[in-house]
């Protein structure tokens, strides 16, 4: 397995055209005309060179989801949509709310070797919204947590929300909230407008997310903490953080990329593959989310990736699942949406997808600028490629994108992690190799 | 693709009269007969034809109805959907001598479809056909009792019955569609 | 008409054929012989995974009225109740080779997966799906309309100018979308009077007016029909109005209101009544109630949709 690697001839960020050696871990030199010396050289002609993609909001599924996703599969999906960090979500079974199941996860991971798995961990235990879980624990454990979100549920707690806030302050941890007033949103289905009126499916009004998010950026501020916002969907929501940040409240937001591109009206079809939470919203929202992205008031994209089985997804849609997966679709959702209408530029789109991300998750070790010394975790992405995107794109367990049939440009070229490649010349690497790579820097 | 007409106005007349006298004659007056007319133009017939009927018998009252025959075709499949006419038969048939009337006999599967849809209706004693054209190329066991004129046609060929309750004009009159 | 899902897809062609097919199919009831052989060797299965005895047993006289072949399907005691899925009780469906399925359904979308995902390749005639639509009831309760409104002459024609006043719990009712889009098409104007609470978010959207006050509407909107619907226990417990007599009260069509309306508007109700609750027996037994009539012509016009979807040539099948 190479450790040595020459991409040769890229932008970078966009940018200035350089080539990038890698060496080991670490990127050891940038500039032009370098030796290609014992070096495995990609020509990155055309290619954008970011630091690879950190997804604050990914959805695992192991341990006790086997069936939709493993470990194993998530980060390669991930790898193949060019990330090389991902942060997992709690709702697992059982809940990561202890530090035995985080460890756990993050064990799976680095012995997988595809991306750096980064656990989540629940907010209450067993995800209940009655009791806080053993925040520190987890924190204090090998995983070392500092994430923390109930997602999939809401701590719709007040009470709880603020002890939350104030008890991650002591070791500098954030709470991620998942915005749903329960008590408006019983048996939703869809976002509550036009469209769910005519369809007969019960509604998810835009209130139940802004509420939520207007009372914790306010309990934030009063106890002096910090607070995530996942997965805005409204414009509404778009406006309270806009008030909350030009207070001076120490809260951040992401937005998935579907909300970027998707509106409500695609639930017409009934297709449950359009069924997430928070719904898919108006095309008002989605030009809101969009600028919103663009000024900074929505600090990062992150994929909420969440795959589902089969047959939760070929059935009426009210028995159907929420989610759609989105880690091998992201970046060129974002490029479509952003980069291609003149609102993000690459660097941009390296802040959002990696460097906030990491900064927000504290993930020291990714999200770097890259320059010489930085870690090697990068992605080549091929901007000029148009595909239609479907099924043969997918590379994790489960298959519920929304994107099929939909023409989206970009795709990840190759994806190097922690210096060696996950992704290489648009193919996975396989399993056997990257483990093997992944021993060799835990051992190196 | 110019139309040649074959009968005028009075020439359907005096078609209409013959057959009245043909139905009389073999039903040996004007006793028990009903018409009953396939829509939409057979409606129109029968109702012509009664009135000469009872104009050849004074004091006779030959009743009039419509019998449509759509939901009993058998092409309902082969074709796009219909929609259907009025059913409205105003005596009981059972016993009577029923006279279909149609304007054009062709393939037989109309007046076919009108047996079945007869049989639903009660039993009449005896049903006859009269028909304006006959233009041949039957491809069912059927013959008309009554016929107005006999025109041989070819498949390409178009027969257009125009009455003047509906088309503003009575003519018979033949043309060549052409192939599309 | 391949399908028959929701009425907002019927042209007024559609609408005004379907009905005058309706009105011939109204006189074979009064025929000694009740058939025709139109569905002749079809099979249709009524699918029907709520329960729901009049509308299967109107749809099953409609399609034997027309001589086809019919299974009832009861999702009760069925493999559904096992755990099967939709897709999987379809497809077995699909199996035994029938030739159209009607089919009532509890979540909104149901009728037109099947139409659409490839499980099956048939005609599909929505009875009910949720909240969504009833397609048939708007249709028998346009033909009910027209058939007092215009008698003998409503061959051929719409509703244009009717006023019709529905009242109830718009936001759950699949007869009153359904009736909606149909009585728009159709040329009628829809006025409807609900609790705030009970009226789609964005009841503004619709091609309708609305208010809240009943008394006032039955008053300014002088409506030539009123159609009650049925309100259901449920909504108490979740809090859309306080109790039956509250919303009696306050919408219910009271003998008083009743003795206010001209004697020649009608009286409409999709059944089953709940009286002393939406309608008094006063309003439900009168001669303008039409709700005995809506029974009968039920079955006239699902033999009308059953012959319009079944029949003609088959369409390259409408999968997105």
């Amino acid at each position: 397995m190479s450790t040595k690697f020459l991409i040769k001839g890229a932008r970078i960020e966009g940018g200035a055209v350089a080539d990038i050696l890698t060496s080991g871990t670490r990127i050891v030199e940038m500039g032009s005309q370098l030796s290609s010396a014992g070096a495995t050289v990609i020509e990155a002609d055309g290619f954008v060179a970011l630091p690879g993609l950190v997804d604050l909001h990914t959805h695992l599924r192991e341990p006790g989801f086997e069936q939709s996703e493993t470990v194993l599969t998530g980060t390669q999906a991930a790898a193949a949509g060019g990330f090389t960090a991902v942060f997992a979500m709690a709702n697992t079974n059982p809940v990561a709310d202890t530090a035995g199941v985080v460890e756990q996860v993050q064990r799976l991971g680095d012995e997988a070797g595809y991306a750096t798995v980064r656990p989540i961990g629940a907010v209450t235990r067993g995800l209940e919204g009655v009791q806080l879980a053993e925040l520190g624990a987890m924190a204090e454990s090998r995983a070392r947590v500092r994430v923390f979100s109930d997602d999939g549920k809401c701590v719709h707690d007040a009470l709880l929300m603020r002890r939350a806030l104030e008890y991650v302050k002591t070791f500098g941890g954030v709470v991620a909230q998942h915005a749903q007033e329960p008590r408006l949103t019983i048996d939703a289905q869809m976002n509550e407008g036009e469209v769910s009126a005519r369809l007969g499916l019960a509604g998810w009004p835009a209130v139940a997310e802004e509420s939520i998010i207007a009372r914790d950026v306010l309990l934030a501020e009063h106890v002096g903490s910090r607070l995530h916002v996942c997965h805005l969907s409204t414009a509404g929501s778009v406006d309270v953080i806009r008030w909350a940040k030009k207070r001076g409240i120490n809260v951040t937001a992401e937005v998935t990329p579907h909300h970027l591109l998707l509106t409500d009206a695609r639930a017409e079809s009934y297709d449950a593959k359009f069924k997430v939470n928070p719904p898919l919203r108006r095309q008002e929202d989605v030009l809101a989310l969009r600028d919103a992205l663009a000024d900074g008031t929505i600090d990062i994209v992150a994929t909420d990736h969440a795959p589902h089985p089969a047959e939760t997804k070929e059935c009426e849609w009210s028995a159907a699942a929420f989610g759609m997966v989105g880690l091998e679709s992201a970046l060129s959702v974002v490029q479509t949406t952003m980069v291609e209408t003149g609102l993000l530029s690459w660097a941009d789109v390296a802040r959002v997808l990696s460097k906030k991300p990491a900064q927000i998750g504290l993930l020291t070790t990714q999200g770097h600028d890259l320059v010489a010394g930085s870690s090697a975790n990068i992605v080549l992405v091929d901007p000029a490629v148009t595909r239609v995107f479907g099924r043969d794109n997918l590379v994790g367990r489960s298959h519920n994108t929304p994107y099929g049939g939909i023409e989206l440009r970009g795709a990840v070229h190759t994806t190097l992690h922690n210096g060696y490649a996950t992704m290489l010349q648009g193919s996975l690497v396989d399993a056997t190799t990257v483990a093997a790579a992944a021993e060799e820097v835990r051992h190196g | 693709m110019t139309a040649r007409i074959i009968l005028q106005a009075t020439d359907i007349q005096r078609a209409l009269t013959r057959i009245a006298h043909e139905i009389l004659e073999s039903n040996r007056g004007a006793q028990s007969l009903v018409l009953l007319g396939i829509p939409t133009r057979g409606v129109t017939l029968a109702h012509r034809l009664s009135a000469v009927l009872e104009n050849i018998v004074p004091g006779s009252h030959v009743p009039v109805g419509s019998l449509d025959v759509t939901m009993y075709r058998d092409d309902l499949y082969q074709q796009p959907t219909r929609t259907t006419s009025p059913t409205d038969v105003p005596v009981n048939i059972d016993g009577a001598t029923v006279i279909l009337v149609d304007d054009v006999l062709y393939s037989g599967r109309t007046v076919r479809a009108a047996l079945d849809a007869l049989t639903d209706l009660g039993r009449p004693d005896i049903v006859r056909l009269a028909v304006l054209v006959d233009r041949g190329h039957r491809e069912l066991p059927i013959r008309a009792d009554f016929v107005g004129k006999n025109l041989p046609s070819a498949h390409d060929e178009r027969i257009n019955v125009n009455l003047m309750e509906h088309d503003g004009e009575d003519t018979v009159s033949i043309d060549t569609v052409v192939a599309a | 008409m391949r399908h028959l899902i929701s009425t907002l897809d019927v042209t007024r062609d559609q609408a005004i054929a379907l009905l005058d097919v309706a009105e011939d199919m109204a006189s074979v009831s009064q025929r000694e012989v009740k058939r025709l052989p139109a569905l002749r060797g079809k099979t249709i299965v009524n699918l029907f995974f709520e329960d729901s005895t009049r509308t299967r047993i109107s749809f099953e006289a409609a399609e034997k009225r027309l001589s086809a072949d019919v299974i009832n399907f009861a999702a009760k005691g069925s493999s559904v109740s096992k755990g099967e899925s939709l897709k999987d009780t379809v497809q077995t469906l699909a199996a035994m080779d029938i030739d159209g399925v009607v089919i009532r359904h509890g979540a909104s979308g149901a009728p037109l997966l099947l139409a659409n995902r490839g499980w099956i390749d048939v005609p599909v005639i929505n009875a009910g799906d949720g909240t969504h639509e009833h397609p048939t009831q708007a249709l028998l309760d346009a033909f009910t309309m027209r058939r007092r409104l215009h008698g003998a002459g409503s061959r051929g024609k719409g509703l244009d100018g009717v006023k019709v006043l529905i009242v109830g719990d718009i936001l759950h009712s699949r007869v009153a979308r359904s009736n909606v889009w149909l009585l728009r098409t159709l040329g009628a104007h829809v006025h409807l009077v609900a609790p705030p609470t009970l009226l789609p978010w964005s009841i503004q959207e619709w091609p309708v007016t609305v208010s809240f006050d009943l008394d006032a509407a039955l008053a300014e909107f002088a409506p030539d029909v009123v159609m009650m619907l049925r309100i259901q226990q449920e909504r108490m417990r979740d809090a859309f109005f306080p109790n039956e007599r509250e919303y009696s009260l306050l919408w219910g069509l009271t003998e008083t209101r009743f003795s206010r309306l001209s004697e020649s508007t009608l009286i409409m109700h999709p059944g089953p009544m709940n009286r002393g609750l939406e309608i008094s027996s006063a309003a439900a037994d009168s001669p303008q109630s039409t709700v005995l009539e809506q029974v009968a012509n039920g079955v006239s016009v699902r033999m009308a949709a059953l012959y319009m979807v079944l029949t003609g040539e088959r369409e390259v099948s409408d999968v997105h």
